[in-house]
């Protein structure tokens, strides 16, 4: 029997607000622990929640972002549960109603696009830590208690693991762009749960879900999911039924374990929060966020297939992130071919910062750095070959490229004088050469040119050579 | 000199023409308090030692950089937190509980250069009608020390009747102010529900909760809201609307007032002496010039369900953090989590408490949500609703504070007619989040009865008027009760 897979993705996103979003408390980490705190993070008798608006704009910008229609009065909710982590024993959320909803993001697998539908996206504030520490203690550190959360909850409209990843790199980008938050699911400021079931072709009805957790990179995501829809298959296959349960994506073995069963619901007794009223977001307001929007991936992907002319990968490629796409724009505003530029940053630049384990910012490359370099490209004053030369000490050192072509003495040589005397000596001393080439062996010019290249210490300008050494062994 | 019965005007008098000092006002009210107190029992913790150091700095203060409650004594209920004095809330859970910051009104009254005594005895996280619930002490009633002050608010109605106070800092739930107020022959006032932070007051049920002034008359009660009032940054909830000075509204001018008496506020169960002597206040406002009138509060009867699953589902809420875990009680060698859990808050809180916990548990519950808190949530919008169309013809609405007299200690009231009247009586003005005040209005039996004033959000001024004209105009002005001598009123 063949079934199909269906998974709605539940992402969590951490704001990047200064302060926390229902108390004056700074909002970063690194801090020691519980250094980061107000008498409201710690549920201190008497204390109110205040309300960061920031944290509001951040959840508005996000919502918009994602296609999502924005609440025009929004309210907190409080969702109780005991756990040392939770000094309230609720968390302030959105229940009823979210501050976006139906909304939805455009992937793309294996050529294919496919809109998925964000049902809602809420704010919320975080929990503290807990750390079990030796002698069965466990410490609570409250730093993180109330930093602001977005949840995004995806209809179960995802059908396989590639969406699932797609998805959630499409989502990372959008984000990112916006720049409410960092997306970094190393660091924990994007975490993602997924709700998997299978159900036969055809059939209508969604079969009984399982919630998958733990999930530490987009790869264990995909990985994960996966592996899930693989147990569900044995589980129906050999007659068994699905339980609704949350497992964990054990990393080492690649497979999922149960964790809990779901069988009696968590009742959360959600209340609206009475000591944050209603919050009112008129027009003014809307139009303020939406103002504060940049050109999103996919509006910046179709200026650069047609404007700039860059295939359809590229354009995707180089948008993913924020800080490439802005580099090449600003790297063609500085006066590079674009199809240079995305090359050059696809490739070497790329393939650098993944040997280096390094992001943009943290080299000394400049989009004028780069587009010196690929200027001089274009019009010939140095090869390819050079450049490497040259992106090396603009990527390690930075500067111009004209001035580092000028201190190295790294020119092209172009001038037909000087490469024919050095083509002569080279063909003076590999008679045998010429003798292979006129027997038929093209590979000797290889060879020859190869020579030549290396007497000029790489300067001399390819095309030029190649057509001068011809010339002369043919006068030979 | 005995300066504990003087009104707060007499005292800054007194204390601009320098014919006494802070200092001697401080030791009045703490002689005071060490003659009565044995037999009131209103204080949990007096701060004698902090408030004489503050006084004698206070005296130091030029006369011109004096406001008009500056060097006077007020003592604090016990749910507001108090920056280094114990805040208990009538609670073992919080038997020790020695807070980190001050309740915004308590920054302000210590702002307008006020001198705490200390704090007050209230039924326990302020849930009754007695003050018998705390965990602690039984306060009695100034008046008769065999009967209740009233509550949640006791220790503060019962320390300012007894002159123990001039002022005080009650909170009102469901009636927390008004009804001890009542039953000690004081004003107390319920401010609409966003004109005093709520920033330091240990929650009960934060939709209902307000913090108030209790005082022997009306003026001083003017005096002190005008302080504590206004717009404060960590309560979201306060209402940034301008607060006047009260004072100005003491004009004793109500001619032309339209005073709206519910039906239902003098019907069944309310005892025939309270109704005598609210119909004969009705007479002085009419002398007075108040036009009144016969109305209906429909919705008035459903108000004590709906408010018992929206205070209880509340305070389930806001009660679920005393947890053992950062402060309060916390049980002797517990072996996990769990154990922390159960046991903190089984022997930390009270039968009472433990009761509305689970009442209002049970009231939020996935399976009883809909059926019980939305509905209480509908009613609410309705008497919220008869509240409004009825301001809409009449300035103020004006019953009995409670259907009764205080209780005797130790009584309980089963009287299903009597507890159904006390609760259409005060809860409906906490649902709707408008002010009311109660002010003296006669007595039976030796023991008070308040009259109260409802009027329209943000009409405190207005029910100042009426309230100060209705005192000048009687013999009602709460006098000091000669505590603990036998004799009654």
């Amino acid at each position: 029997m063949n079934f199909e897979t269906i998974v709605g993705l539940e992402v969590h996103v951490e704001l990047k607000t200064e302060t926390k979003i229902f108390s004056p408390a700074p909002a970063h980490f690194g801090a020691e622990p519980n250094m980061n705190i107000h008498v409201t993070d710690l549920a201190y008798p008497g204390t109110l929640p205040t309300m960061n608006k920031r944290a509001i704009d951040f959840g508005m910008k996000a919502s918009m972002a994602l296609n999502c229609e924005i609440a025009p009065v929004m309210n907190f909710d409080r969702k109780h549960y005991f756990y040392p982590d939770n000094p309230k024993a609720f968390q302030i959320s959105q229940d009823k109603r979210p501050v976006g909803s139906n909304g939805w993001i455009e992937i793309e697998v294996e050529g294919k696009k496919k809109k998925i539908r964000i049902e809602r996206v809420h704010l919320e504030e975080d929990a503290g830590k807990l750390t079990h520490a030796e002698g069965g203690y466990s410490l609570v550190d409250l730093n993180r208690q109330g930093t602001p959360l977005i949840e995004i909850v995806t209809e179960a409209d995802i059908r396989s693991p590639e969406e699932a990843y797609a998805f959630l790199e499409k989502l990372k980008a959008i984000i990112q762009y916006t720049g409410v938050s960092d997306v970094r699911m190393e660091e924990g400021s994007l975490r993602c749960d997924a709700n998997i079931s299978i159900r036969p072709f055809g059939q209508k009805e969604f079969g009984t879900k399982t919630e998958l957790k733990n999930l530490n990179s987009f790869n264990f995501v995909r990985r994960g999911i996966a592996n899930e829809v693989e147990r569900q298959e044995k589980v129906l296959l050999s007659g068994g039924k699905i339980v609704q349960e949350t497992r964990r994506y054990d990393e080492a073995t690649g497979q999922t374990v149960l964790m809990r069963v779901k069988g009696s619901a968590n009742d959360y007794r959600f209340i609206n929060e009475p000591d944050l009223s209603e919050i009112h977001i008129d027009q003014e307001w809307m139009d303020r966020v939406r103002a504060e929007i940049p050109e999103l991936p996919d509006a910046r992907k179709a200026r650069y297939v047609q404007e700039l002319d860059l295939p359809e990968y590229d354009a995707h490629v180089l948008t993913l992130t924020k800080e490439m796409s802005d580099f090449f724009d600003a790297t063609v505003k500085a006066g590079a071919d674009a199809k240079l530029a995305s090359n050059w940053l696809m490739g070497e630049v790329s393939a650098y910062l993944n040997a280096e384990q390094k992001e943009l910012h943290e080299t000394a490359l400049t989009p004028e750095g780069l587009a010196s370099m690929i200027k001089l490209i274009s019009d010939g004053t140095i090869s390819s070959k050079i450049a490497k030369k040259v992106f090396k000490e603009l990527i390690e050192n930075g500067g111009d490229a004209a001035e580092i072509v000028k201190a190295k003495g790294l020119v092209q040589i172009s001038d037909e004088g000087t490469l024919r005397a050095v083509i002569t000596e080279i063909l003076d001393a590999n008679e045998q050469s010429i003798e292979d080439y006129k027997n038929g062996k093209d590979r000797a010019v290889g060879f020859l040119v190869g020579q030549v290249m290396k007497a000029t210490k790489g300067q001399a300008n390819p095309p030029l050579v190649n057509k001068l050494l011809l010339e002369e062994i043919n006068k030979r | 000199m005995t300066l504990f019965s003087k009104t707060a005007t007499e005292l800054q008098q007194l204390l601009h023409n320098r014919e006494v000092s802070v200092k001697e006002i401080t030791e009045d009210a703490f002689s005071r308090i060490a003659d009565v107190e044995g037999n009131v029992q209103a204080f949990l913790t007096v701060t004698e030692q902090e408030a004489k150091a503050q006084a004698d700095q206070l005296d130091n203060v030029p006369l011109e950089q004096r406001g008009p409650l500056f060097g006077l004594p007020i003592g604090i209920k016990d749910n507001i937190i108090t920056k280094g004095t114990k805040t208990t809330c009538g609670s073992k859970m919080l038997e020790d509980f020695v807070p980190v910051y001050d309740a915004t009104v308590v920054e302000r009254v210590k702002n307008a250069g006020m001198v705490s005594l200390g704090k007050l005895n209230m039924d326990e996280f302020a849930m009754g009608s007695t003050t018998e619930h705390s965990a602690f002490q039984v306060t009695r009633n100034p008046w008769n020390l065999d009967y209740v002050p009233g509550g949640s608010s006791g220790g503060s109605a019962a320390a300012v009747a007894s002159g123990e106070a001039l002022f005080s800092l009650g909170t009102d739930t469901g009636g927390s102010v008004r009804q001890p107020a009542a039953f000690c022959g004081v004003v107390g006032m319920k401010p609409t529900y966003g004109r005093v932070s709520r920033y330091g007051l240990v929650a009960f049920a934060s939709s209902l909760d307000q913090i108030g002034p209790l005082t022997r008359n009306v003026e001083d009660n003017a005096m002190l809201l005008s302080a504590i009032a206004g717009n404060d940054q960590h309560d979201f909830s306060s209402s940034s609307k301008e607060v006047s000075d009260y004072r100005k509204a003491l004009t004793g001018d109500i001619k032309g007032l339209k005073v709206a008496v519910p039906k239902e506020f003098l019907g069944q169960g309310v005892d025939e002496a309270v109704k005598a002597s609210v119909r004969e206040a009705l007479q002085v406002l009419e002398s007075l010039g108040a036009v009144i009138e016969e109305v209906d509060l429909p919705h008035a009867k459903y108000g004590a369900p709906s408010y018992y699953v929206i205070a209880c589902g509340e305070a389930s809420s806001n009660l679920a953090r005393f947890d053992g875990i950062r402060y309060g009680y916390r049980p002797e060698g517990v072996k996990n989590l769990e154990e922390l859990y159960f046991r903190s808050r089984s022997e930390g809180f009270g039968p009472e408490v433990k009761k509305r916990i689970l009442y209002g548990t049970y009231a939020l519950s996935a399976n009883q949500y809909e059926e019980v808190y939305v509905k209480a949530q509908k009613v609410r919008s309705l008497i919220s609703q008869d509240f409004a169309d009825l301001f809409q013809k009449y300035d103020v609405i004006v019953g009995p504070t409670s259907a009764t007299t205080a209780y005797k200690l130790g009584e309980t009231i089963f009287d299903p007619l009597t507890l159904y009247a006390n609760d259409i009586l005060t809860v409906p003005v906490n649902l709707a989040g408008v002010p009311a005040i109660s002010v003296p209005c006669g007595a039976s039996e030796g023991l008070p009865i308040g009259l109260q004033i409802i009027g329209d959000h943000f009409d405190e001024g207005l029910l100042y008027k009426v309230a100060h004209a209705f005192e000048q105009a009687t013999d009602f002005k709460a006098g000091t009760p000669l505590v603990g001598e036998g004799q009654n009123r």
